[in-house]
C-alpha cells in the first residue's frame, strides 16, 4: 500500500543577512492512512517548520515530500493545518468563521455547508453560530477552529500545538474532544507538541526530533492494550508511564 | 430584562451625575470666556475694533445671514473639505493597497513618501494656484495635499503590522495574497481607517483654509483674509468661530461612524 505521506531526506534552512540557520536536516519518515503521529522535541528544533513544509507553505531545500506516491505539488494534496492560536476573526460570526476556508476556495456548496452544520451540531456549537468568537470559551474556540479546518475535508490534518494557549484543565478536556473528533472523522493527523504526555496520550507513534538542526532521533510506536482509546484513558493506563519515561530519556540524551 | 440591583442603580446614577457635571463645566468655561471678552470690550480694557467682541461677532453673523452671503462661504468651505476628505481616503486606501501588494514598490517609494509627508504643504499652495488656477479644484487639491501622504503612510504601516499568523491562516486554508488582503488585512485595519479619518478631517480643513487664503473668492479662509485686509476683524473672528464649530461637527461625524463600525474590534 502506498503511504499517505512520505518524506525522504528533507532539509531546510532559514536565510538571513546574518547567516543561515539549518532548521531541519535529513528528515525521512512515512505516514500510513488513519494513523496519528506526534512530533516532539526541544523548542526551536524545527517542529513548526516541518509542518509548514508538509503543508506546502515552504519548499524543502533538499529531499522530497510525496503525497500518495506523487510529489506534493502535483498531488493537489488536501491538507488541513490547525495553528497554535485559533485566529477566529472577531469581525465575523462563528458560522462565517468556520466557513472561511470554504469561502476562500469557492466551495460554499449545500453539500459542504450541511457537513459544517452537522459538525456544529455534533460538537456543541450550533447554538453559537451567530455569536461572535469572543462569546465562546477557550475550548469552544478551539473546536470552532478545528471545524474550520475539517470543513475543507482534508485528507491529512496538521496540528501545531493546538492546545498550548489553553489552561491545563481545559487543555485535558479539549484534547479528549479534538482527539475524539479526529477519530470519528477518521482523519490522519500529525500533532506537534512539546507536551510529552499529550503526545503519548493521543498518538500511535511519537517522532522525537533532536536539538537544532532537527534530526530524527527516534520513532517510538505507541500501543495501548485497550478498546476505545481516549487520551484521558491512555493517561491512566499502566503503559503510559513507560512510554513517557522512554521519550523523556531520549529527549534528554539529545539535550 | 431584570431590574438592576440597588447598588447598580446608584452606580449608574452617580455616573450620570458625573457626566452631567463634566458637560456643565465645559459650557461654563465657554460662557466665562465669552463674558470676560464681552465685558473687557465694553469696559474698553481691550480695543473692540481690533479684538472684536462676542456681540459684534454675533451681529456680523446675523447681518451676513440676512443677506445670505454667509451660506455661500460656509457651503464652499464645507464642500471643499468633504470632497478632499473623501478623495484623500480613497486615494490613500488605493495607494496603500498597491504598496502592500507590491512590496518592492513600497521599498522604492518610501523615501519619497516620507519627504512629501514632512514637507510643509502650505509651501505647495502658491504653486497649485499657478498650475491649476484660482478655483475650487485647487482648493480641494490643497486640502488633499496636507492629509494624503501621512494617511498613506499610516494605512500602509497598519497593513504591514497585521498579525503574520492570521495571514498564515489564510494560506493554510488555500488562499491567495488577494484573499489575504480581502479577508484579513482590510477588515482588521478598520480601526486604523477610522483613526486616519479622524486626523484627516482636521488636516483637510487646514489645507482648504490655506488654499482659500491665497486663491479663492469664497469660503471662510477667504473671509478671514478679506476681513483682515479691510480691517473688519469682526468678520475674521466670526469666521474663526464658525471654523471651530465646523471642525467640531465634522469630528463628531467621524466619531459616529466609529461607533457604528467598531462594534467588533
Amino acid at each position: 500500500m502506498i503511504p499517505l505521506l512520505e518524506l525522504s531526506h528533507v532539509s531546510y534552512s532559514y536565510h538571513e543577512v546574518n547567516g543561515e540557520t539549518l532548521a531541519l536536516s535529513d528528515i525521512s519518515f512515512t505516514l500510513e492512512q488513519g494513523s496519528f503521529l506526534a512530533i516532539v522535541g526541544p523548542s526551536g528544533c524545527g517542529k513548526s517548520t516541518l509542518l509548514s513544509l508538509i503543508c506546502g507553505l515552504l519548499k524543502p531545500e533538499e529531499g522530497t515530500i510525496s503525497f500518495l506516491g506523487k510529489p506534493l505539488k502535483e498531488a493537489g494534496a488536501n491538507i488541513g493545518y490547525m495553528l497554535q492560536k485559533d485566529h477566529l476573526f472577531e469581525w465575523r460570526t462563528v458560522y462565517s468563521n468556520v466557513t472561511l476556508g470554504l469561502e476562500i476556495q469557492n466551495k460554499l456548496t449545500p453539500k459542504h455547508l450541511s457537513a459544517v452544520d452537522t459538525m456544529l451540531e455534533t460538537y456543541g456549537l450550533s447554538s453559537f453560530r451567530d455569536a461572535r468568537p469572543s462569546q465562546l470559551s477557550g475550548g469552544m474556540r478551539q473546536r470552532a477552529a478545528l471545524i474550520r479546518t475539517l470543513a475543507l475535508e482534508p485528507e491529512l490534518l496538521l496540528l501545531d500545538e493546538p492546545f498550548s494557549a489553553l489552561d491545563y484543565q481545559t487543555r485535558l478536556s479539549v484534547c479528549d474532544d479534538i482527539s475524539g473528533i479526529i477519530k470519528k472523522e477518521e482523519k490522519t493527523a500529525i500533532l506537534v507538541t512539546h507536551d510529552l504526555s499529550e503526545a503519548v496520550s493521543m498518538a500511535d507513534q511519537v517522532l522525537i526530533l533532536s536539538r537544532r538542526p532537527g534530526r530524527i532521533q527516534k520513532l517510538v510506536p505507541v500501543t495501548f492494550d485497550m478498546e476505545n482509546r481516549t487520551p484521558m484513558r491512555s493517561r491512566n493506563a499502566p503503559e503510559f508511564k513507560e512510554y513517557f519515561n522512554l521519550i523523556w530519556k531520549e529527549l534528554n540524551i539529545s539535550g | 430584562m431584570a431590574e438592576p440591583s440597588l447598588a447598580q442603580q446608584s452606580f449608574l446614577e452617580q455616573r450620570k451625575r458625573k457626566l452631567r457635571a463634566i458637560t456643565f463645566a465645559r459650557i461654563l468655561i465657554f460662557l466665562i470666556f465669552a463674558l470676560i471678552w464681552e465685558a473687557s470690550a465694553r469696559l474698553h480694557l481691550i480695543d473692540a475694533f481690533i479684538f472684536s467682541s462676542p456681540s459684534r461677532v454675533c451681529h456680523t453673523f446675523v447681518s451676513m445671514v440676512s443677506d445670505h452671503s454667509i451660506f455661500l462661504h460656509i457651503g464652499a468651505t464645507l464642500l471643499e473639505t468633504l470632497v478632499s476628505f473623501f478623495l484623500v481616503f480613497l486615494l490613500s486606501l488605493l495607494t496603500a493597497v498597491l504598496l502592500w501588494l507590491f512590496r518592492s514598490l513600497s521599498k522604492v517609494l518610501e523615501p519619497y513618501l516620507v519627504v512629501l509627508n514632512s514637507l510643509p504643504k502650505s509651501a505647495l499652495a502658491p504653486l497649485l494656484i499657478v498650475w491649476l488656477g484660482a478655483n475650487m479644484k485647487t482648493i480641494i487639491v490643497a486640502g488633499m495635499s496636507v492629509a494624503v501622504f501621512g494617511s498613506i503612510l499610516t494605512i500602509y504601516t497598519g497593513f504591514s503590522e497585521v498579525d503574520a499568523e492570521k495571514i498564515k491562516l489564510i494560506y493554510t486554508l488555500g488562499g491567495s495574497r488577494w484573499n489575504v488582503l480581502k479577508k484579513v488585512v482590510l477588515p482588521s485595519s478598520v480601526p486604523i481607517f477610522i483613526n486616519t479619518m479622524k486626523v484627516n478631517i482636521g488636516l483637510c480643513l487646514v489645507g482648504v483654509v490655506i488654499g482659500e487664503f491665497i486663491g479663492s473668492r469664497q469660503g471662510l479662509g477667504y473671509l478671514i483674509i478679506y476681513g483682515s485686509q479691510v480691517f473688519q476683524l469682526d468678520m475674521v473672528l466670526m469666521s474663526i468661530v464658525i471654523l471651530c464649530i465646523m471642525a467640531m461637527i465634522l469630528y463628531q461625524a467621524v466619531n459616529l461612524v466609529e461607533k457604528h463600525c467598531l462594534k467588533w474590534f
